[in-house]
């Protein structure tokens, strides 16, 4: 990898993050009114949710915050320092709570649920694509193969309400809401742990059923690729067994272009799973996501919207910074 | 999450049999090919064809909140139910499914009108254009697209229309045709056709439009077909969100209200599998579609598994 490189990737994920916030900060104001102050003095009149001594102290704080007096380059410019700090300000509907503390408290629960979901699809994706190829399949899967490619166009949060209906509405096999039961405090002990992972399996499932016919999709067609190349030849003339070939010749190369479609789908499969999240409550940053747009709470949603976008993109800039370290045939010059 | 495959686009392979077959045949042939294409289209007309029936069955007033006994289950009168509102659910479909198709229709051709544009005038010509187009279209890929348009759309004052929602939608619909149809241009633009068309004189917009456009009709129409599918998943993520048209019965704000009034833990089911069974009903006969087209554009895909 030549430096340059390197330097153009970290580059690009600077833009991505000032794009960011600069989708933030200009959007509400394009329509030449502030819609975040106007929501926020109704409030001021309604008087509702949150006591008006608290809205009065918002109200200045985002006066102060932004300069509403300066001219606009200047309040853009205060508003990113704000940003690059990830000082979001404060919750309109939790007052006095900040931004970070919510997304600190929220995000764990989002990243555990949506990279292990994501792992078992790719593995079992993968897996399935690649054997559909070898000719080594179970019947079953053969079957079954073509309702998996029909389910990859099936949004994640549907399929979460179907299966929530029937697992947990009809059956009672599964909680029907929430990250893990009410009457609990979080703690580390295995009962705790066992009640998270029940209550995570079906939001999981959801998100894993809608994914697995896209990772064997383009596993498949690599496998295709592959099979007429000469290693593969080789492998078989110098008289190895089938696994070792499947395994070492076969997915082992094959498998390499599937990490780039990782990289490449994972802004899609966020924006599903925050769905995923509301349908079944999740304690997640889709439910906190969902408050915000509902209470109108400004401030938790740029926060959010933020720090979703600069996840992707930095999970991105380290998949492709490792990639030619897994695949040597890649070298990245200029083009 | 499906895409078309960027694949190459081989010369030489001719579209259309030989002559001596009738028209007829060669559909009918070409259709037997095609299982995906027919499939597809078949659902489509299916969807059409009950809604035909549902609008017979149903008046528009229907549709209004508080026009019948709430929450009642399917029966002789109200063939689905009523909602928790008050409505009958099959005259909300009757009216929400062509609310929630124009909003994808509308989407996705300004998607892909934009996408065509930039894509044949960014790749014929290359150089400054084509970098800035690449490089904007990579960017923005990575953005989790919901969280563009939901910042889009709580940004809009008052409340949203349908045809706002399906503007806010094509604000990110013409990314994918961008990045699809230029990596098709950058291959048929080396082939001989273009280059003879060069020689001859012709202009670069000439070449485009009575060119290289005609030759990837196909990809362009299959490209359409997945910006309207992916328009309509993405009005009905905001909708669901509660950034919709309130007073519109679209399939996504009957999804929102669904959530809402906690209809799955109420026992209605009546009130949310008929809006789930066409979303997922529509996406699966668009998929199949665009496969077919896609298959239709790029023949060598056939004699890949």
């Amino acid at each position: 990898m030549t430096f340059e490189y390197l330097i153009k990737r970290i580059g690009q994920f600077f833009i991505v993050a000032f794009v960011a916030a600069s989708i933030n900060f200009f959007f509400p104001r394009i329509t030449g009114q502030d819609p975040i102050q106007q929501k926020l003095a109704q409030l001021q009149l309604q008087g509702v949710g949150t006591n008006s001594e608290d809205i009065k102290g918002l109200i200045e704080t985002y006066n102060r915050k932004f300069g509403l007096d300066q001219p606009l380059w200047r309040q853009y410019l205060t508003y990113l320092g704000d940003t690059a700090r990830l000082d979001f300000g404060q919750s309109i509907s939790n007052y006095p709570a900040t931004v970070l503390s919510m997304l600190r408290q929220a995000i764990p629960w989002s990243v555990g649920l949506l990279t292990t979901a994501t792992l078992i699809s790719f593995v079992i994706g993968t897996l399935i694509g690649a054997l559909i190829v070898w000719g080594k399949a179970p019947w079953i899967l053969r079957v079954v193969f073509p309702a998996f490619f029909v389910f990859s166009a099936v949004p994640f949060y549907l399929m979460g309400i179907i299966l929530l209906y029937i697992f947990a509405f009809q059956l009672n096999i599964f909680p029907l809401f929430g990250g893990y039961s009410a009457e609990r405090i979080p703690e580390f002990s295995l009962s705790f742990w066992l009640d998270v992972a029940e209550h995570a399996l079906l939001p999981a499932a959801s998100i894993v059923l809608a994914q697995i016919g896209f990772w064997a999709l383009g596993m498949r067609s690599m496998m295709v690729t592959i099979q007429g190349e000469d290693y593969m030849l080789q492998a078989e003339a110098k008289g190895l067994k089938g696994p070792r070939i499947f395994f070492r010749y076969a997915m082992r190369n094959a498998i390499l272009p599937q990490i780039t479609g990782l990289a490449l789908t994972l802004g899609t499969i966020i924006s599903g799973a925050i769905l995923v999240e509301v349908v079944f409550g999740y304690p997640g940053v889709g439910t906190v996501l969902r408050n915000a747009i509902q209470g109108f709470d400004w401030f938790v949603l740029q926060g959010v919207v933020f720090m979703i976008i600069i996840t992707v993109a930095f999970t991105m800039l380290i998949i492709d910074l490792i990639y030619p370290w897994l695949d040597p045939r890649i070298s990245y010059r200029r083009d | 999450m499906t895409q078309l495959r960027e694949t190459v686009i081989p010369a030489g392979i001719p579209l259309v049999a030989s002559p001596s077959t009738s028209r007829a045949q060669r559909i009918y042939r070409y259709f037997r090919r095609n299982p995906a294409l027919i499939a597809g289209l078949v659902m489509l007309f299916l969807l059409v064809f009950s809604w035909v029936v549902g609008s017979l069955a149903t008046e528009p007033t229907d549709a209004r909140p508080l026009s019948y006994r709430p929450s009642q289950p399917p029966s002789a009168e109200h063939w689905l139910g009523t909602d928790r509102l008050g409505k009958d659910i099959l005259a909300v479909m009757v009216e929400g499914v062509p609310l929630t198709l124009r909003i994808g229709i509308t989407a996705g051709a300004i998607g892909v009108l934009i996408g065509t544009f930039l894509a044949f005038f960014s790749g014929y010509y290359g150089g400054a254009l084509d970098a800035f187009v690449k490089s904007t279209v990579d960017i923005l890929r990575t953005v989790p697209p919901l969280l563009v348009l939901i910042v889009i759309a709580i940004s809009i004052p008052g409340n949203i229309s349908v045809n706002a929602m399906a503007l806010i939608v094509a604000a990110l619909a013409w990314l994918d045709p961008t990045r699809l149809l230029r990596s098709q241009v950058l291959v048929i633009k080396q082939q001989p056709y273009v280059e003879m068309a060069r020689f001859t004189g012709m202009s670069g917009p000439e070449i485009i439009i009575k060119e290289m456009m005609p030759n990837l009709m196909p990809y362009i129409v299959s490209t359409f077909v997945l910006a309207v599918s992916s328009g309509i998943l993405a009005s009905i993520g905001l909708e669901a969100l509660g950034l919709g048209p309130f007073e519109a019965n679209t399939l996504g704000m009957t999804i929102y209200w669904n959530i809402w009034y906690g209809s799955l833990l109420n026992g209605w089911w009546w009130w949310w599998v008929p809006p789930i069974f066409i979303i997922v009903y529509l996406s699966i006969g668009l998929f199949l579609v665009s496969q077919g087209l896609d298959e239709w554009a790029n023949p060598r895909l056939r004699r890949s598994v």
